[in-house]
């Protein structure tokens, strides 16, 4: 398999195959002594030239994350022969992109109206949890198409609060 | 000794001393709200019974439901925890009206210590040392001119009824003065319904030690030497560690005296805790006293040897302490983790939702009380305390190492937690020289991360990892494609469900 494997925003170029009871594996072009099992849920061990390291996993509202000695990284993988990817990877940017919900809480206030222009890094909403406040930005600049977020009303991780395009 | 007691609380306390009880083989019970119905504490407990809705006021603080439930299940004594009721003298004397023993102080001992200006009157007529200023609330703007005219400034203002930073104004010159007044009055008024507000000379950069005491129902108290506390943000707790490293056995024997005098003057019994201000000349000044178990108790069981539980059970069931001053040795050192359900990249926002993945260190010299598990979702409604981790060692160094080493094993997936923070004030310089005041993490943080995690130093090292994790994205793709613990977007399951539920009964009931 190819695999185009984004970490923290870099591409890489992951080919990997099982062979001979073990793995072929070319990272970026250069061959990877490797071997990998997974001994409990969402944790792999992996083993690179005889280094081994404890990797786990997490898939959460914003994404899937990958942790390694105590440091996270952001993940996304592609596999360059789907169509769903190449699509995907072509319109990241323009896309809309759906604002959702990070953790579970209640909506304080809407912070800006519908069909506005908004920046990079600009409030959207505020949720409270567990008594703090907290604002949800944008992460990129562009046109506020859609709030469904209503103050006072109780949200859940992954639930959508607004689509910027 | 009791035969059964009520824990009226939640979290990793509960299920602390719900052990504490069973290695007594005193039988227990829990009370949950709604959202805690899967929580540990009510899975370790003998008894479980449901005390209301989440917010803590509509269950946890109910008295009334709380004492049913002990009359219900005949538990003979009550267990508050800390926190919700358990420095609440109008509780402690309603158990005492409903026959229960409540574990902890007598209610007159508690309301003595519950007000500051009360607590410093009280002190002044035992003779103990405290921050010079005022023992009553402030009558005027200038009055509150002439004592810190008198004291010096910079001044504290602190509201009677205060906690956790709420209603407290630091002042430096006497043209701020009036109004920081005003506004710490209203803001006491609006938190504490209470606008009691006095004044204390503020000592620069204090560092925050406390004294754990234990006193039983025949007059004898001791204490059990001092922790450091002065690792704090926002005026809360992270992390706590016994001994003081700037306290020797001199100063330790001063302070438990003084600690003794303010428990005897408090007529105080079971264990208690009795915090001081210290300045950089090492001067030691009575602060407060929390009438109440701590979270930090772990690190003076580790380093005395007692288990503090069950002394508080033997003590409200009438037993002897069985110990004098002279057996109470320090032995190693101890510091504790608060390990807590937030996001130390988004300004250490609340994280509360479903634990995906638990990987919880073990090992020598590591102790780890906690109140959640792999698939628990942590709700949103109260503190976001999840466990202590707690190191143990013959030295500071070893604890610290250890502590590390088991900080290094421990992952929490799924919700945010602080455990980063942890491994950067442990390999912090400043730390390891133990040069700490309460402004310590205040800088350490300002400093930013660049000495740390992805940047810096460290960056080749995280170039290699970026690759290590480009690798394992593609291997776990091969080996187990999706998450099976499944979506964390989806993770509040319950709660969604009954959302939809609630939708649809709605909807149904509107066609009838």
């Amino acid at each position: 398999m190819v695999y185009e494997v984004i970490v923290d925003g870099s591409r890489h170029r992951l080919e990997l195959e099982r062979a001979d009871g073990g793995w072929s594996c070319r990272l970026d072009g250069a061959p990877v002594q490797v071997d990998g099992l997974i001994p409990r849920h969402d944790v792999l061990s992996l083993l690179v030239a005889g280094q081994s390291y404890e990797i786990k996993r997490e898939q959460t509202a914003t994404g899937l994350h990958l942790s390694v000695a105590g440091v996270a990284f952001a993940i996304e993988v592609r596999d360059p022969r789907s169509l769903r990817s190449r699509q995907k990877a072509a319109g990241d940017e323009k896309a809309p992109q759906r604002i959702v919900a990070p953790m579970p809480g209640r909506i304080v206030r809407v912070l800006v109206a519908e069909n506005s222009e908004i920046e990079a890094g600009q409030g959207i909403v505020v949720v409270e949890a567990m008594k703090m406040q907290n604002e949800i930005k944008s992460p990129k600049k562009g046109i506020v198409r859609k709030i469904s977020a209503t103050a006072g009303a109780a949200v859940n991780p992954g639930d959508v609060l607004a689509i910027v395009e | 000794m009791f035969k059964k007691i009520l824990i009226a609380n939640r979290g990793e306390i509960a299920v602390r001393i719900i052990r504490a009880c069973h290695e007594l083989g005193i039988a227990t019970v829990a009370v949950y709200s709604d959202v805690d119905r899967a929580a540990l504490h009510v899975l370790k407990a003998g008894e479980a019974f449901p005390i209301g809705p989440a917010p803590a006021a509509e269950s946890y603080l109910r008295i009334d439901k709380i004492l049913e439930v002990a009359k219900r299940t005949g538990a003979d004594a009550i267990h508050p925890g800390y926190g919700f009721l358990s420095e609440n003298a109008t509780f402690a004397q309603a158990c005492a009206d409903a026959g229960v023993k409540f574990i902890g102080p007598s209610p007159r001992s508690m309301e003595k210590m519950g007000s500051k200006t009360r607590a410093r009157q009280e002190m002044e007529k035992a003779g103990i040392p405290f921050v010079p200023g005022t023992s009553r609330g402030l009558a005027s703007p200038e009055e509150g001119e002439e004592v810190a005219e008198r004291v010096g400034y910079p001044v504290m203002l602190k509201a009677a009824a205060g906690g956790g930073g709420k209603g407290m104004r630091l002042v430096h010159t006497r043209q701020e003065l009036r109004s920081a007044l005003e506004s710490a009055q209203s803001e006491a008024q609006r938190s504490f319904g209470d606008s009691e507000v006095y004044i204390e000379k503020a000592i620069v950069n204090p560092r925050h030690i406390e004294m754990q005491v234990l006193a039983d129902e025949h007059g004898n108290t001791l204490w059990l030497g001092e922790r450091e506390c002065s690792i704090q943000r926002r005026h809360q707790k992270v992390l706590e560690e016994a001994p003081s490293p700037i306290v020797d056995a001199d100063m330790r024997r001063r302070m438990g005296e003084v600690a003794v005098k303010v428990a005897q003057a408090a007529q105080y019994t079971n264990a208690g805790t009795v915090e001081f201000l210290v300045d950089q000349q090492k001067n030691f000044y009575f602060l407060e006293m929390n009438t109440r178990l701590q979270v930090e108790h772990p690190v003076t069981e580790l380093t005395t040897g007692l288990d503090l539980v069950h002394l508080q059970i033997r003590i409200a069931a009438g037993e002897k302490l069985g110990l004098a001053q002279s057996d109470v040795a320090i032995r190693g050192h101890a510091i504790e983790c608060r390990i807590y359900a937030e996001d130390p990249d988004n300004n250490y926002f609340p994280s509360p939702g479903k634990i995906t993945l638990l990987l919880e260190p073990s090992g020598p010299g590591i102790r780890h009380d906690s109140g959640v598990y792999e698939g628990w979702n942590v709700p949103m409604d109260y503190d976001p305390l999840l466990a202590k981790l707690v190191g143990y060692g013959t030295d500071r160094r070893q604890a610290s190492m250890r502590l590390q080493r088991g900080l290094a094993e421990y992952f929490v997936g799924g919700i945010h937690s602080n455990i980063s923070l942890f491994q950067r004030i442990l390999s912090d310089g400043d730390f390891q020289d133990a040069k700490l005041d309460t402004g310590y993490l205040d800088r350490l943080l300002a400093r930013g991360r660049s000495a740390d995690s992805k940047s810096g130093t460290m960056q080749s090292e995280a170039d290699g990892l970026e690759k290590i994790v480009a690798i394992a994205a593609g291997m776990f793709m091969v080996l187990a494609p999706t998450s099976s613990s499944g979506n964390n977007g989806g993770a509040a399951d319950t709660v969604s469900s009954a959302w939809k539920l609630k939708g649809r009964e709605e909807a149904l009931r509107s066609l009838l």
